[in-house]
């Protein structure tokens, strides 16, 4: 900490470069920002407009003429709340089932003395530089009759051998002696994991944790390739009918003239954009430490 | 017991709650990656669709049949090149960024709260889903009402039909990819900058050296052995595009720069049910991926010490 803090106070005698210097860069920074979050808030304001504002091109930045109609269609229409609360199950339950059977691997394989360890180590690391392809694990997955079951967003993304060994890498930098000790105590293997090594690690399992868990989220091709049952669907493939399939289906629901339906559509889909997002936009900002420590962890594993 | 060496029961009779552990990692893995790899037979024979699992192995041998068929084809340079240059542009215009980006943040921002916020707000793009962030591309440049257009039109510029134009597919992919990534990706480098000793900091400042000394001199030079692992690490990825995002983002009429490898194996596998011929070319863009990978760590083993295995 005291570091950063002498950097910070280091008063800066600049010279008249500096000072363009720093004023570009700036301009630059700001650029920077606006292109990062400025298509959110596009896709706000033109979801909380009025239709005929939005066609007339007149949204540019904040909303025109205050307007809940496309919200309320949205909000209105089931199947997003069926596709949701489905994503909301395959998160939770899948990123718990991650996150431990994460822990279940990189235990074991961080135990120096462990008898089997090299031989997992590396069938472990050859699965993330060679893979069957696509189509044979199609075929394995389909075959073990997962195809249209909601254990398919879960069982075949289960573990990732990256996080593996990240975690592993978490593990391996706790103290042998705490190890040594729990044993002599006569602790086992799953008391040590679960009532000593696990706390340890906190801040890696929440970095984890969010890796899972957005990765669950978001997961469309699992769904794309494996699910056919609207009920079971994620919101990714309800999201990706009405941004990218030009589903009408919302605006179906609802009693517009041909005129105000196709107002309405670009509309229903930023919603839709809006309100999917919405999860992320708030978990992002305070997870921010966490992430910093995340980045290291995968550049230190080697 | 200095020279009794424990036998291999003694050992895993030992470190029985350890395998016990494994074992449903083990079953998952065996399932789930080893047993789709034996899978690879199917590109040596005619697999057909509905012979059940057993036919994954028993179907009658074609030898190299389907090879022959991909390479002769048309597909085998476009799907190449197209894979190829996806992720040689992304690499060529996506890598410098979080650089430079990390060396203005920290050089420049001298407030922590301000340095927080410019990073978190150029790293949302990175959790949002593919999906939407495709949906965002392609309403943002729909002919009908798409912002881009609607400013396009404004200065007298006539609406183009971005998504449907083959020669928009790329820089499309890879300014999207850019600006989905680049604040992510800058983390690793504000925290090698952040690790630099104040020390050297204080030392250019006797020097009297300026701000672009400094950034020349001191910061660049300290994060070089970052930058170079990083820059082999992404060559490991130069033949496997996402296959999600070419996927929502292509159509026919720009098949000639969009389809990659991936989206070809999807197309005549599940979609047409060419199993055989399918399992064929991912086998092919496998390969070829693991050989690269595998040169790059080669490389990095040599230039920088750090392997990724």
């Amino acid at each position: 900490m005291n570091s950063k803090k002498s950097i910070r106070k280091k008063e800066f005698h600049g010279t008249a470069g500096d000072i363009i210097f720093d004023l570009i860069t700036w301009i630059f920074l700001l650029l920077a920002v606006i292109v990062c979050v400025y298509p959110f808030i596009y896709v706000l304001s033109v979801s909380l407009s009025s239709g005929q504002a939005v066609n007339q091109g007149r949204v540019v930045f904040l909303p025109v003429e205050l307007n809940l109609e496309a919200m309320k269609t949205v909000l209105n229409y089931k199947q997003l709340w069926i596709s949701y609360g489905n994503t909301f199950f395959y998160t939770v339950v899948g990123t718990t089932c991650n996150v431990i059977f994460t822990c279940l691997a990189a235990y074991p394989l961080s135990r120096k003395a462990f008898c089997l360890r090299k031989q997992f180590n590396f069938l472990l690391a050859f699965t993330m530089y060679f893979s069957g392809g696509l189509i044979p694990v199609y075929v394995v997955v389909t075959k073990l009759g997962l195809y249209d079951s909601r254990l398919v967003m879960i069982v075949p993304v289960l573990i990732s051998a990256y996080n593996v060994m990240i975690c592993r890498s978490a593990f391996e930098a706790i103290s042998e002696e705490l190890f040594e000790e729990a044993a002599i105590e006569g602790a086992n293997d799953f008391f040590i994991l679960s009532k000593i090594a696990v706390p340890l690690i906190k801040p890696t399992l929440a970095v984890l944790t969010l890796y899972y868990a957005v990765a669950r989220y978001n997961d469309f091709f699992s769904a794309m390739l494996y699910i056919s049952d609207s009920k079971k669907e994620p919101l990714q493939v309800f999201l990706r009918r009405i941004l990218l399939q030009a589903s009408m289906e919302i605006t179906q629901t609802t009693n517009l003239n041909m005129g105000a339906l196709a107002q309405s559509t670009i509309q229903v889909r930023y919603v839709c954009i809006v309100v999917s997002v919405i999860p992320i936009m708030i978990v992002v900002p305070f997870v921010q430490k966490y992430l910093v420590q995340g980045t290291m962890l995968g550049a230190v594993k080697g | 017991m200095p020279n009794k060496k424990k036998t291999w029961k003694q050992l895993l009779y030992r470190d029985r709650y350890l395998l016990f552990m494994l074992l449903p990692v083990a079953v998952y893995y065996l399932v789930f990656c080893y047993l789709p790899m034996t899978g690879i037979v199917m590109a040596f024979n005619q697999y057909q669709v509905g012979s059940g699992f057993a036919g994954i192995y028993t179907s009658k041998w074609v030898g190299l049949k389907w090879f022959k068929q991909f390479f002769g084809s048309i597909y085998l340079g476009r799907l190449v090149r197209n894979t190829f240059l996806l992720q040689f542009y992304s690499l060529i215009f996506g890598f410098p960024i979080p650089i430079l980006f990390a060396v203005a943040v920290t050089q420049v921002v001298r407030n922590k709260n301000a340095r927080k916020v410019i990073q978190v707000s150029t790293y949302l793009p990175y959790f949002i889903s593919t999906v939407v962030v495709c949906g965002m591309i392609n309403n943002f440049l729909s002919p009908s009402g798409g912002i881009i257009n609607q400013l396009l039109n404004k200065i007298g510029i006539e609406s183009i039909n971005f998504m449907n134009l083959p020669q928009w597919f790329r820089p499309i992919y890879v300014i999207s990819g850019s600006w989905q990534s680049f604040g992510f990706n800058s983390i690793i480098f504000v925290a090698a900058i952040m690790g630099i000793s104040p020390d050297l900091y204080e030392a250019m400042d006797v020097d009297g050296a300026n701000r672009r000394q400094v950034i020349w001199h001191l910061v660049l030079p300290s994060i070089r052995p970052t930058i170079i692992l990083l820059l082999i690490m992404s060559l490991g990825t130069m033949m496997s595009v996402g296959f999600e995002k070419v996927y929502l983002l292509y159509n026919t009429a720009v098949y000639e720069t969009a389809d990659v490898i991936q989206t070809y194996v999807y197309r005549q596998g599940i979609q047409s049910s060419n199993y055989s011929y399918a399992t064929a070319v991912g086998l092919f863009n496998s390969v070829i991926n693991f050989v690269i990978v595998f040169a790059a760590n080669k490389i990095s083993r040599r230039i920088t010490d750090t392997a990724i295995w």
